[in-house]
């Protein structure tokens, strides 16, 4: 029997895993942390229906469980050694994984907000991120300004480590404007008087539903939607926030106090994204992703054969997709491993990198 | 006779053919990154000449590519060039620069 070495046990990572175990692989599951779902774990509710997170990594446990991946948790891989087809991964328990191949679902790691030193984030005690209101969430705790009162204002700033040259992130998170409009809601369901701004340079309303949920946000619950991007937030004496942008539509400056900032954080390549590109010898792609074999055709493949991706260790995605890219990587290994012709298929060499102007 | 409230306006619509897009090319020339402006804003709400004028980076920038050059030019003369807006641009936007090469621009053209 073949074996294969999921690493990362996220969405990706369990959904993968699942389908490669029911085509008779046997599958060894990497997840560094103590429980499987990787950052599912941590959001209460998804966009767009606005189910719980934990139903979905319960399905996602389903499959893995059914199908009997052997699971590693806690386990982290600390060196890796290839011979001609299979390689030898040893994690830190000190197990040595023989494999034929190998399926990097290393995920995306959050922006780290203290870096847009000009929000505030981690200076001011009423600026939260995207993460951290989740948390508050799924705690069931109300939502509250640092000294206890209910918020009769909060502001969400959009783009917070993306899409911008500062913060060395050019690309687009894809997920957190949908996330605005949803967390936006749910604010609202909680504190029904209280008043929602969203600011933001566009709204990337791309999946389906999305624009039905932003119509919601906007018909339902008046969460109003300002075109501008935040300079600044600067902290009042009584811990609210005093908040710089151009309302660019009506073409004047605004201020205005918000109790509550939630910055919308990005995707960021993650940590186990550089160790396991570092301990195989993988290019990381400009943004620091992993770089696949081909942008159109090859997003799965690495460019050492029995090398695959799956999920937003390639860029940012959403649940949706990232599970129907962990089947296709399944696939594609059953494929490889199945010594099927298909697998040779190559695309003409073709440079990406034009894109950017330092390469 | 009577008056039926009608009155004559004067078109209001940016006539985009007629208008004279030298001084945006002469620009674009010099510090292409103008074109990487995307109109957010963020340069208007830190900029602090614009609370009492109606400066506005985001405005220059947008109204030089519709060839309103008499705007441009008046509204950059409240400019202290003090740069906070190239500090707070995402897309990296030159703006210091861009207001230099619109005054040269000016002179040039004789605007
Ligand atoms: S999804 Fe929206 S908030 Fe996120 S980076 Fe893209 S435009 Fe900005
Ligand atoms: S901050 Fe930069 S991108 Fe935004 S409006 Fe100003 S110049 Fe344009
Ligand atoms: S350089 Fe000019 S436009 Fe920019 S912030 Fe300073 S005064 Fe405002």
């Amino acid at each position: 029997m073949k074996n294969i070495v999921v690493i990362g046990g996220g969405i990706a990572g369990m959904e993968a895993s699942a389908f490669l175990a029911a085509k008779g692989y046997s599958v060894d599951l990497i997840e560094k942390n103590d429980t499987l779902g990787g950052r599912l774990a941590n959001w209460d509710r998804l966009f767009p229906t606005m189910r719980r997170g934990s139903e979905v990594t319960e399905f996602l446990a389903e499959g893995v469980m059914q199908e009997a991946v052997k699971v590693h948790l806690s386990a982290d891989i600390v060196r890796v050694e290839r011979h001609h087809d299979t390689f030898l991964l040893v994690t830190t328990q000190g197990n040595e994984l023989h494999c034929d191949a190998i399926l990097l679902a290393t995920g995306y790691d959050l922006f780290d907000a203290r870096r847009k030193e000009e929000y505030g984030y981690g200076i001011y005690d009423n600026v939260i991120t995207s993460a951290d209101l989740e948390q508050i969430f799924s705690s069931g705790r109300d939502i509250l300004t640092q000294k206890g009162k209910k918020p009769s204002r909060v502001g969400f700033v959009h783009c917070v480590g993306s899409r911008d040259e500062k913060a060395g992130h050019t690309y687009c998170s894809k997920v957190c404007c949908v996330t605005g409009v949803k967390q936006a809601i749910e604010v609202k369901q909680q504190i029904p008087d209280a008043e929602i701004f969203n600011f933001y340079m566009d709204l990337r309303m791309y999946g389906m539903h999305f624009e039905a949920l932003y119509k919601k946000a906007q018909e339902d619950f008046n969460v109003q939607f300002v075109r501008g991007r935040l300079s600044e937030a600067a902290e009042n004496l009584d811990g609210s926030l005093a908040l710089k942008v151009e309302d660019t539509l009506a073409g004047r400056p605004m201020k205005i106090n918000v109790d509550l900032l939630v910055l919308l954080v990005g995707c960021t390549p993650s940590e186990g994204t550089r160790k396991m590109a570092s301990l195989l010898g993988l290019k990381l792609g400009f943004n620091g992703f992993f770089k696949t074999t081909d942008q159109h055709t090859m997003t799965n493949y690495s460019d050492i054969p029995g090398v695959f991706f799956a999920g937003t260790c390639i860029g940012p995605n959403t649940i949706t997709n990232a599970i129907t890219d962990a089947r296709a990587a399944a696939t594609a290994i059953d494929i490889y491993l199945s010594g099927n012709q298909l697998a040779n298929r190559k695309m003409k060499p073709h440079e990406e990198f034009w894109l950017y102007p330092s390469h | 006779m009577k008056n039926f409230g009608y009155t004559r306006h004067t078109d209001r619509q940016i006539d985009f053919d007629a208008t004279d897009k030298r001084l945006y090319q002469f620009v674009f020339d010099l510090e292409p990154s103008i074109n990487l402006c995307i109109f957010c804003g963020t340069c208007a709400a830190t900029c602090s000449a614009g609370h009492f004028t109606t400066l506005s980076f985001r405005r220059i920038s947008l109204l030089l590519r519709r060839g309103m050059n008499d705007i441009v030019k008046k509204e950059i003369e409240n400019c202290m060039l003090c740069g906070k807006c190239q500090l707070v641009c995402p897309k990296g936007v030159n703006t210091r620069n861009v207001i230099l090469q619109i005054v040269k621009g000016i002179e040039k053209y004789e605007l």
